[in-house]
C-alpha cells in the first residue's frame, strides 16, 4: 500500500529525514516510536503533503501512485488521512458542514454519490454509536473551545466517517488522559480491518497496549535504525533509546 | 513562511464578472459642475421651484465644504470638474409601460441578473433600476399600487408626489450634512421613492439595482423611504459598474423615516467595480445613509454586503429619537487587492428604552485596508438606553490591514453599552487542515469566510443571501497553490 524509499526532506534548507525506508501493507498497523526530533512529525507532515516541508530526495509510492506528485486535498481524497497532533480550530464553520463536504469531495474523487444532508446525518448517527461519541460536538464550530480530548476524539471520529486506507495518528495520546485513551484506541481498532492500514506515531509505549501493532519502527535522525515486532515497544519504555543510539553510532550511522 | 503567504496571495486574484460596457445611446452633459448644471438639471427634468430652491441651496453650501479627510483611505484628489453629472439612456420613444423599455437596456439588466420582465420574475420582489442619472422601469406598480405603496422613482415622485418630497427630504440627511450628501442634494438626478401608508405590511421586497455605466460619469442618486406609522417594508439595493481605468465618483443619499410602530429592513449589496489588482480604476463610493426613527416603538435596519469600489465611505446610521425604538447594523465589508474601506454606522441614542446592535465583520486579503468606524452617542434623555456592538476582523494574508475605531459618548448612566472586538486571521494552518480532509483551498476560504460572515447573512432576504455568498466567493476566487 505504502512504499517510501529513500525519502530525504526537511525544512527551513534542514534536513530531517535522511534517507528513510518503509513498506506498509494493507491489513497492518505500524507503530514509529523515536526519541524528540528524530523526524517523527515530519515524516507525517511530508505524507499529507504539508508546503513548508520540502522533499529533496526519495520516493513515496502508495497504492501504485506517487503520492509527492499529489497537492494535499488530493492525497486525502485518495485516502490518506492525518490525524493531527494538534487539531486546528476553524471558527465559525459548523463541524457538520465541514464533515459533509470533506466527504462528498472524497466521495466524488471516488466516483460514489455524493451524500445528501438526511443519508449523512444517517451515517454520523451510526459512527458515533459505534465510536461511542457525544454528537452534541457536531454542532459547534470545528474543533473550537474543544478540551484537548475532544479535540483527538474529533479527530477518530472523522477517520471514521471518511474511511481512510491509510491512517497516520500523530501523537494522538499525548495530551489524553486514560478514558480518552481508551476511547481513542478503540475506535482505532474498530476502523481497522483488512484493506486499510495504520501508522501509529507516538512516544510513548503507553498508546501500543491499546493499539497492538504489526511493527514497531525506531526512527532516530531521520532513519529507520530498528524494526521490530510488538514487544520491541515494550524493550524501548524499560531501556530508553540509548542502547539503539550507541548501537547505530556502532554501526557507523549518525 | 514565504510560501504560505504565497498561496493566499495568489488565492485573492478575483474576477469582476459585471465588468463589461453596454453599447447604450447616452444623453449627457459635458463634464464639469456649476451653479448652472445644476440649474441645467433641476430644468431638463422639469422640477418645481422647490426642488430648484433646494438644489442651489445645497450647492453653495458645497462650494464652503471641504473633502473630508478623516478616513482612513488614500486618493488622489478628486477634479470635481472631470466629472459627468448627467448622464441618461437616450430615450427612443415616451414609455408607456415596461414592455417599452429600451431593448438594449433590458438586455443589460438581463445579463446582470435583474428581470425587468415581471412574468419572469419567480420571486416576490419588485424592482427599480437606475441606470446612470435615470431610473429606466420599475416593475410590479400596479400591484403595490393596491395595496397603497408608493414605489417610483425619484423623479416620478417629485412630479407626483411633491408634498411627501416636500415634506420629508433632507429631514434625515439635510443638505449641508456633509461635503458628499451637499453635493449629492445639488445635482442628484434620481434614485427610489417609497411610502408605506400606515399599517401596511408591504406585500414584497422592494428593490433598487444601480448601475454606472457611462464613462466619466458620476452616479448621484437619492433613495427616500417612509414607512407611516404601522407599516413595515423591507428594501434591497444592488449595485455594479463596468471596468473602467478611470475612477468613477458614486455619492449618494439614502434617508429612511420610520414612523410610530413602523420597521424599515433596508439590505444592501455593493459590488461596484473595484479596480484591478493594482489599483488602477474603480469607483469610489462615498455614501450617507441614515435612518430615522422618529416614532415609538419603530425599527430601522441596516444589513450591507459591501464587496466591490475602489473607496468605501460609508456609514448607515440611525438616530434613535422614538421612546423604545431599536437601530441595527449589521456590516461585511471585504477589501482585497487595493481596495480600501472606512465604513461603520452611528447610532444616536435620544429617546428612553432605546436599543442598538451593530455586528461589523470586515475582510481583508491582498493589500485592502479595511477600517471599522463607528459612534455610539447616548443622549442625556436616552435614560435605559442600550447598545451592544461586535467588530471582528479577518486578515488573508499579511499585506492586508485591518483597523477599528469605535467612539462611545454615554451621557446618561443608566445606559449600557457594551463593546467586543475580535482579529483573526485565516490561517495556513486550518488550510492545511481542510485539505487534509480533501477539501480544496478555494473551498476552504469560502467556508472560513461565510462561516465567519454567517451572523450577518442571516439577516439578509433569504434570495439576497444566497447571492451575497456567491459574490464573497467571487471577491475570493483565484484558486490557490
Amino acid at each position: 500500500m505504502l512504499e517510501i524509499r529513500n525519502l530525504c526532506a526537511g525544512v527551513d534548507g534542514k534536513e530531517i529525514l535522511k534517507g528513510l525506508n518503509l513498506t506498509v501493507k494493507a491489513g497492518e498497523i505500524h507503530a514509529i516510536m523515536g526519541p524528540n526530533g528524530s523526524g517523527k512529525s515530519t515524516l507525517a507532515q511530508v505524507l499529507a503533503g504539508r508546503g513548508d516541508y520540502e522533499v529533496s530526495k526519495g520516493s513515496v509510492m502508495f497504492n501504485g501512485a506517487s503520492l509527492l506528485e499529489l497537492k494535499p486535498e488530493e492525497r486525502a481524497r485518495a485516502g490518506v488521512f492525518l490525524a493531527f497532533q494538534y487539531p486546528v480550530e476553524i471558527p465559525g464553520v459548523n463541524s457538520t458542514v465541514f464533515l459533509k463536504a470533506a466527504l462528498n469531495e472524497c466521495r466524488k474523487a471516488r466516483g460514489q454519490e455524493e451524500l445528501d444532508a438526511v443519508e449523512f446525518l444517517a451515517l454520523v448517527k451510526k459512527k458515533t454509536k459505534l465510536l461511542e461519541l457525544d454528537q452534541s460536538l457536531l454542532g459547534r464550530a470545528v474543533n473550537e473551545g474543544f478540551s484537548g480530548g475532544e479535540k483527538k476524539r474529533n479527530e477518530i471520529f472523522q477517520m471514521a466517517i471518511l474511511e481512510p486506507k491509510l491512517a497516520i495518528l500523530d501523537e494522538t495520546d499525548s495530551g489524553l488522559d486514560i478514558d480518552a485513551l481508551r476511547v481513542v484506541s478503540d475506535g482505532v481498532n474498530k476502523l481497522h480491518g483488512p484493506d486499510n492500514a495504520a501508522l501509529v506515531i507516538t512516544h510513548y509505549q503507553r498508546l501500543l497496549d491499546y493499539i497492538v501493532p504489526d511493527y514497531v519502527h525506531v526512527l532516530v535522525h531521520g532513519q529507520i535504525v530498528k524494526t521490530g515486532g510488538k514487544e520491541l515497544a515494550l524493550e524501548l519504555e524499560k531501556r530508553g533509546y540509548d542502547w539503539i543510539l550507541e548501537g547505530a553510532a556502532k554501526n557507523g550511522k549518525p | 513562511m514565504d510560501s504560505t503567504t504565497d498561496t493566499i496571495e495568489s488565492f485573492v486574484k478575483s474576477e469582476y464578472k459585471y465588468g463589461f460596457v453596454s453599447e447604450i445611446e447616452t444623453e449627457a452633459f459635458p463634464p464639469g459642475l456649476s451653479e448652472d448644471v445644476v440649474r441645467r438639471i433641476a430644468k431638463t427634468k422639469a422640477e418645481p421651484d422647490f426642488m430648484l430652491d433646494w438644489r442651489i441651496k445645497a450647492y453653495r453650501h458645497w462650494q464652503t465644504m471641504k473633502e473630508p479627510h478623516w478616513p482612513n483611505v488614500h486618493y488622489p484628489p478628486i477634479n470635481y470638474q472631470d466629472y459627468i453629472y448627467y448622464a441618461v439612456p437616450k430615450p427612443k420613444k415616451k414609455l408607456s409601460s415596461l414592455d417599452e423599455v429600451d431593448p438594449e437596456v433590458r438586455e443589460m439588466f438581463e445579463k446582470l441578473g435583474i428581470s425587468l420582465d415581471e412574468q419572469k420574475r419567480l420571486s416576490n420582489v419588485a424592482v427599480d433600476a437606475v441606470l446612470d442619472s435615470a431610473s429606466v422601469a420599475t416593475t410590479f406598480r400596479e400591484e403595490l399600487a393596491k395595496v397603497g405603496v408608493i414605489f417610483c422613482s425619484f423623479t416620478e415622485a417629485v412630479k407626483h408626489h411633491p408634498d411627501l418630497v416636500k415634506k420629508y427630504l433632507g429631514t434625515v440627511v439635510p443638505q449641508n450634512d456633509n461635503f458628499f450628501a451637499a453635493l449629492n442634494s445639488a445635482v442628484f438626478s434620481d434614485g427610489s421613492f417609497c411610502y408605506v401608508p400606515k399599517g401596511v405590511r408591504c406585500p414584497m421586497e422592494l428593490s433598487t439595482y444601480f448601475r454606472m455605466n457611462t464613462a466619466n460619469a458620476g452616479q448621484f442618486e437619492r433613495t427616500l423611504i417612509i414607512a407611516d406609522e404601522g407599516s413595515y417594508v423591507s428594501y434591497l439595493e444592488g449595485c455594479t459598474a463596468p471596468m473602467r481605468d478611470t475612477n468613477q465618483l458614486h455619492a449618494a443619499v439614502v434617508e429612511l423615516i420610520a414612523l410610530e410602530n413602523a420597521e424599515i429592513k433596508y439590505s444592501t449589496v455593493q459590488n461596484w467595480y473595484p479596480g484591478d489588482a493594482e489599483g488602477k480604476g474603480g469607483i469610489y463610493n462615498f455614501v450617507t445613509k441614515r435612518g430615522k426613527c422618529a416614532g415609538r416603538n419603530s425599527k430601522i435596519s441596516w444589513t450591507q454586503v459591501e464587496t466591490g469600489s475602489a473607496i468605501t465611505w460609508k456609514y448607515p446610521s440611525v438616530l434613535l429619537l422614538g421612546d423604545n425604538s431599536v437601530g441595527e447594523f449589521y456590516s461585511v465589508a471585504l477589501t482585497n487587492h487595493r481596495q480600501q474601506a472606512d465604513t461603520g454606522t452611528k447610532m444616536i441614542h435620544v429617546g428612553k428604552n432605546t436599543k442598538s446592535t451593530i455586528v461589523s465583520k470586515g475582510i481583508s486579503a491582498g493589500h485592502g485596508q479595511n477600517s471599522y468606524r463607528g459612534l455610539v452617542k447616548i443622549r442625556p434623555s436616552a435614560a435605559h438606553a442600550r447598545n451592544y456592538s461586535q467588530c471582528d476582523s479577518l486578515l488573508l494574508g499579511d499585506r492586508c490591514g485591518a483597523h477599528t475605531f469605535p467612539y462611545l459618548e454615554v451621557g446618561n448612566s443608566t445606559a449600557t453599552v457594551e463593546h467586543e472586538a475580535s482579529t483573526s486571521k485565516i490561517g495556513e494552518d486550518q488550510i492545511f487542515y481542510c485539505n487534509q480532509r480533501g477539501i480544496s483551498t478555494q473551498d476552504a476560504v469560502n467556508m472560513i469566510v461565510n462561516g465567519y460572515c454567517k451572523e450577518v447573512f442571516n439577516h439578509l432576504p433569504m434570495e439576497f443571501a444566497v447571492e451575497a455568498q456567491k459574490l464573497l466567493g467571487v471577491s475570493l476566487e483565484g484558486s490557490v497553490g
